[in-house]
């Protein structure tokens, strides 16, 4: 008998179509209970249909999902107290206020006032406590955001599912997130992330899955995800006129803001032969800079370059 | 209490404020709409003959118009509540709460219930200077009442269940419950009617639904209470039934 303890969500064999169109061809992943975790994707990769079918939203042709142990199907009332979702779209009910729409939130999950401390401690910490007698009609975009992110956390689930949280959100809001989140994560909730800022992944998630065309290409620790990578980039600022020596040009991965940006194969292309190179082709260099592959760079790779 | 039992109380809770936060709209506007009908009928058919014996046409129209509005409304409760959901997208968020479709059931057909009940009365209230209804039958009368709105709340449901537009839900209403309802014996006995809108209004339901109730103020009406009793429960099951199966397997809710 395994001694592992229980998965936060354990997906298994999951397919879904629509109509020719295949989804998801079969996902097969665990998210570890106290998980920061990333699913990353491009657009139309499977991501939210994956995340419907674990909220329940969408129903899956084949396989289970199970949170904290529920199947969200045939013991769907359990898994469904165990988790929270803070949906995409800026849904919102136009008939309540903010602290009444929170407290009807948390009678859907059985909680009654003893969860309404609760209430009013995130709408501190997101900054609504203001705004908890306003109308949900009157809020911004950023405000209502807020609110779906207390909605999703009204509960108290051990898993919460944050799907992209911060699109289109101001950097004071995503501060604000992050560090309730992050403080969620330390008290030990599974966070379960997919956004299309991959800094915001590489800084936030211990895992990584990345999907694409329905299947998951990869999933590993953001640490060896970054390893995997073979690759250092040197950007390059050439003086006024200096050309590029003719067999670097093949290197040239980029020329942002003016500068050059050489993709250099760590073993064949050591960083101290590439300079050396430029001396003896007596190119001037007004400034040297390198950096390490980010997230960005392994999702191009992984998924062909589609956008994030 | 069961965090279930809080859960479809929440939800019951929820929709009754939704209606009563727009008052006007859901009470205030249909009671009007049904007083206006009254008087002017009431004025264009005075001196005519009794429709049953010792029962003025005033006293006659007023149950049916009661009855019609209560159809009217518990359909337009549920209905506009579960349409409205969609379209805003709120929704997801009855979706992804541990409810089951006996609560979604439960909580909208009653909310609808507390809706009716309040127009009922507040007509009944308004109507008291003009009219004074006696009620002979007070069992007959409240179990057509439970019948026919639990009925029609429940019809609603199915209706935004299928519905995705708000378009969908008004052809609905302008293309089945209004003609239904108009043609269901509110402002006259089938008996007057010729002999094949006489035989065409037995299968219209909502004729149950108005004939019963009236039973239920005159002890009279145009058929016996049982037939209507069970038009009005054969018509609650069969929607119920289409209704929870529609709930049980996410039917137009789960892509």
């Amino acid at each position: 008998m395994s001694s592992s303890p229980m998965p936060a969500v354990a997906i298994s064999g999951v397919r879904k179509s629509y109509g020719p169109l295949q989804a998801l061809r079969g996902i097969d992943f665990s998210i570890r209970q106290g998980e920061f975790f990333g699913l990353l994707g491009p657009n139309g990769a499977g991501k939210s249909t994956l995340i419907s079918i674990i909220a329940g939203l969408v129903g899956a042709d084949a396989g289970t999902v199970a949170v904290m142990g529920h199947d969200t199907v045939s013991d769907f009332r359990a898994a469904r107290r165990k988790l929270g979702v803070v949906p995409q779209e800026l849904v919102f009910d136009p008939f309540f206020k903010v602290r009444d729409m929170l407290r009807i939130q948390a009678g859907y999950y059985g909680c009654g006032k003893e969860s309404w401390p609760w209430i009013d401690e995130m709408l501190e910490r997101l900054d609504l406590a203001d705004k908890a007698g306003s109308p949900m009609r009157a809020l911004s975009g950023g405000m209502k955001r807020r609110v779906l992110v207390a909605q999703a956390l009204v509960h108290k689930p051990p898993v919460v599912i944050l799907d992209e949280p911060t699109a289109g959100v101001d950097v004071e809001l995503r501060r604000t997130l992050w560090s309730f989140m992050t403080d969620l994560h330390r008290k030990g909730t599974t966070v379960v992330l997919t956004t299309h800022y991959l800094e915001e992944a590489q800084e936030l998630c211990e895992r990584i899955a990345i999907l694409d065309h329905g299947q998951v290409q990869v999933i590993e620790t953001t640490q060896q995800l970054l390893a995997r990578h073979p690759f250092r980039f040197l950007r390059l600022k050439l003086a006024a006129g200096a050309v590029l020596p003719e067999s670097l040009r093949a290197l040239v991965s980029g020329e942002p803001n003016g500068s050059v940006e050489l993709k250099l194969e760590t073993a064949r292309h050591p960083i101290a032969s590439v300079l050396e190179t430029l001396r003896l082709a007596g190119v001037a260099i007004e400034d040297v800079h390198t950096r390490d592959p980010d997230l960005e760079d392994i999702f191009v790779e992984l998924t062909g370059g589609d956008d994030a | 209490m069961s965090p279930d039992q809080i859960g479809f109380q929440t939800l019951l809770k929820k929709e009754v404020m939704r209606f009563w936060s727009v008052l006007g709209q859901t009470v205030t506007a249909p009671v009007i709409t049904a007083l206006l009908y009254l008087l002017v009928f009431a004025q264009a058919m005075q001196g005519r003959a009794s429709v049953y014996p010792g029962v003025s046409y005033t006293e006659f129209l007023l149950p049916g118009l009661i009855m019609m509005t209560v159809i009217q409304n518990a359909f337009a409760n549920t209905s506009s509540s579960l349409i409205q959901s969609k379209v805003m997208g709120n929704l997801v968020f009855l979706q992804m709460a541990p409810l089951g479709p006996w609560e979604w059931f439960g909580a909208y057909v009653t909310a609808a219930l507390v809706r009716t009940t309040l127009v009922g009365a507040a007509m009944l209230l308004v109507t008291i200077p003009f009219v004074q209804l006696p009620i002979r039958e007070p069992a007959a009368l409240l179990a057509m009442f439970l019948l026919s709105s639990a009925s029609l709340a429940v019809l609603g449901l199915i209706a935004g269940i299928v519905s995705q537009k708000f378009d969908h839900i008004a052809a609905f209403t302008n293309f089945f419950i209004t003609p239904l309802s108009f043609l269901s014996g509110v402002f006259y006995s089938v008996h007057a009617l010729p002999a094949f809108w006489y035989q065409a209004s037995h299968l219209n339901p909502f004729f149950y639904m108005i004939d019963g109730f009236r039973y239920g103020f005159f002890g009279q009406a145009d058929v016996p209470l049982l037939q209507s009793l069970l038009w009005s429960l054969g018509f609650f099951l069969v929607a119920s039934a289409v209704c929870l199966w529609m709930l049980m397997t996410g039917y137009k809710l789960k892509k």
